[in-house]
């Protein structure tokens, strides 16, 4: 793999005033984006895996703001871009968004096709004849059939599938260097998802961007990462390549999100859950953000927030657990189990 | 919706699984008469309760099949409090009840799927998407029901939350004798959860079976491209999947029509003589690649 940094966050804290009182909904969070990986940041809702990505194309509410940390990218410190004119330069052009809903980037009142085209007149500068035969080209790139005569109708004549592909167009038409899907497909069925996941990788290859993949759903993971970040309120706990996340996770969260997975679990037995609900990001959260739900919590998670422990130059998870002097700790049988498969397919 | 048949057994999770526009919806809003049925009949305790029914069934029928809704922002009344919208059923079936009784009700409900009793006084728009969902499944859980219709419950739960919701499905129906109609077009869950599984496309049901034989012996060649679509959470296995892809017109009907036949015990396909001798021959899949 490649291992140009293309992004790089640096203890990024991002905060929301709400109803006259500051929530806290990134907490400190640290992530090196690799050009030409796809990166995919798996967290519950609440987590902060959207607010944190909105971060680096400028599109967070009203009510928020980047308190501290930095957001390197091509030079740049993003967090002291302040003005819409400085953004404009960089929010589709460079980094492009596609978000789960097509519907939120598609107007619906005008054709798909001239939607497509305003990218490419004012990012590429195109006039509006090169702009029409070049979003075809896309269209067709995409996947959409008879994309001339497709390019002239409006949102409401494509299906949800056709749709995104018609946002993911959108979203490579300036040829940006990273591209942020949120929840690409949860909006569409299996067999869509499927033919869009593969998409978007083909894409990658022939254009090269770096991918972000923001998602809760791991088999979409597996399928389309090479990297992953596991997020959980507000902080990167923690990060490997998607086969030592997958087969030798370590932090507790990633252990009972892994676990409470149908597909892990047997039948007729009841499915490990995490008791409890994620922390309450009005206040301050002292220790490790997940020990409350943490059966296996250890008295010093409640009172020190663990750092980020190495466990190979790619692998980092911020668990006590990983401190020479814890007490070994099993994970979950279904972890357990996991590994036990992945070892003996590599064997 | 083409002509469907199938029954429900008591206590039993039946799943039924299509994608979008296949009528899975349809056929539960049917069930709980949201739709009308335009032919055919629907027996719940062996009485018909599609067209014109009397209206002690009908009170029978409100209290006795709930339903679970698919949207949780649609579902809930925007203008009304957690507490109300919970206990509104309550209001018909049981009208003595004073305001204190129902609220307890309304709390233990509300402990019962993951939320906290102070949230009665609260309004939707407060809650996220998921705590929306959960205060839809209290509201069934209320009326006591017998039959819950569950359509697409967890689909919208994030994943540590939807272990908690099925587990609690699964212990409502061990405790008081539920029976679900689970329906949903995530395969893992609906094989975690169900009994046996129904697969429907474009409002025909295309093959039934136990959900351990459907997944270890699927027949139909739309069933065996659904279960190929399923992401698996192992990347290893996810990446070097083959992706099997369904074409309508893979089926040779010239000759003889399609129908609705039982190829193995129990096990139930739409299919012409022909393809259900093709379909047996297939190999099932084996366990390591299972999803």
């Amino acid at each position: 793999m490649n291992s140009t940094t293309v992004l790089e966050v640096r203890d990024l804290v991002v905060k929301f005033r709400l109803r006259g009182r500051v929530l806290t909904a990134i907490r400190g969070a640290s992530l090196e984006l690799y050009e030409g990986e796809a990166l995919a940041i798996v967290g519950e809702s609440g987590s902060g895996k959207s607010v944190f990505t909105k971060t680096f194309i400028g599109m967070l509410d009203q009510n928020g703001w980047v308190d501290s940390g930095s957001i390197d990218f091509e030079g740049r410190d993003l967090t002291r871009q302040r003005t819409e004119g400085e953004w404009m330069g960089l929010r589709g052009r460079k980094i492009a968004m596609v978000f789960q809903d097509p519907m939120t980037s598609l107007n619906p009142l005008v054709p798909v096709g001239r939607q497509i085209g305003e990218v490419l007149t004012l990012h590429k500068g195109m006039t509006k004849d090169q702009a029409r035969s070049a979003v075809v080209e896309l269209l067709d790139r995409v996947g959409i059939p008879e994309p001339a005569s497709r390019s002239r109708q409006l949102p409401h004549e494509y299906s949800g599938g056709m749709r995104q592909r018609a946002v993911i167009a959108m979203a490579i038409a300036a040829g940006p260097r990273i591209l942020i899907c949120d929840e690409p497909t949860t909006a569409l069925d299996v067999t869509i998802q499927a033919q869009i996941l593969k998409l978007v990788k083909a894409l990658q290859k022939d254009f090269g961007f770096t991918t972000i993949y923001i998602t809760h759903d791991l088999g979409v993971v597996a399928n389309v990462a090479d990297r992953v970040a596991v997020m959980y309120a507000g902080k990167i706990v923690e990060t490997g390549t998607a086969e030592e996340i997958f087969y030798d996770a370590r932090h507790p969260y990633t252990w009972a999100l892994l676990s409470s997975l149908p597909q892990l679990g047997v039948k007729g037995q009841n499915l490990y859950s995490i008791a409890g609900t994620p922390p309450n990001l009005f206040n301050e959260i002292k220790g490790d953000a997940f020990a409350p739900r943490n059966p296996r919590a250890q008295k010093i998670d409640f009172e020190y927030e663990p750092p980020m422990f190495e466990v190979s130059p790619t692998h980092h998870a911020a668990t006590w657990l990983l401190d020479p002097r814890s007490p070994k700790v099993d994970p979950p049988p279904a972890i357990q189990a996991m590994r036990a498969r992945y070892q003996g397919r590599a064997s | 919706m083409k002509a469907v048949s199938f029954q429900i057994y008591k206590g039993e999770t039946f799943g039924l699984v299509g994608e979008s526009g296949s009528g899975k919806t349809t056929i539960g809003r049917a069930i709980i008469r949201i739709n009308e049925a335009s032919g055919g009949q629907i027996l719940f305790r062996g009485k018909r309760i599609d067209g014109r029914i009397e209206a002690a069934l009908d009170r029978e029928l409100i209290q006795g099949i709930q339903m679970i809704f698919q949207d949780p922002l649609s579902s809930l009344n925007e203008r009304a409090k957690v507490d109300y919208i919970v206990s509104e059923g309550l209001y018909q079936t049981k009208p003595g009840l004073s305001g204190a009784q129902r609220l307890s009700i309304v709390e233990k409900a509300l402990l019962e799927v993951g939320l906290l009793p102070e949230f009665a006084s609260r309004f939707p728009h407060e809650f996220s998407g998921g705590q929306r969902q959960r205060i839809g499944i209290a509201r069934s859980l209320v009326m006591e029901p017998e039959l819950i219709i569950a359509d697409e419950p967890i689909s919208a739960l994030d994943v540590s939350i939807r272990a908690q919701v099925l587990n609690l499905l699964s212990r409502l129906q061990k405790e008081k004798g539920l029976t679900y109609l689970f329906i949903a077009h995530d395969l893992s869950v609906v094989r975690f959860i169900s009994d046996r599984i129904a697969v429907i496309n474009r409002g025909e049901l295309v093959e039934l079976a136990d959900s351990e034989e459907l997944f270890t012996r699927p027949l139909h060649p739309y069933t065996r491209a659904l279960l190929s679509a399923i992401p698996i959470p192992d990347p290893i296995q996810e990446r070097n999947k083959e992706i099997l892809i369904y074409d309508p017109s893979c089926h040779d009907y010239s000759k003889e029509k399609p129908a609705w036949r039982e190829a193995m015990r129990g096990h139930w396909v739409l299919a012409n003589g022909q393809e259900v001798d093709s379909y047996l021959k297939l190999a099932p899949i084996p366990a390591t690649e299972q999803t």
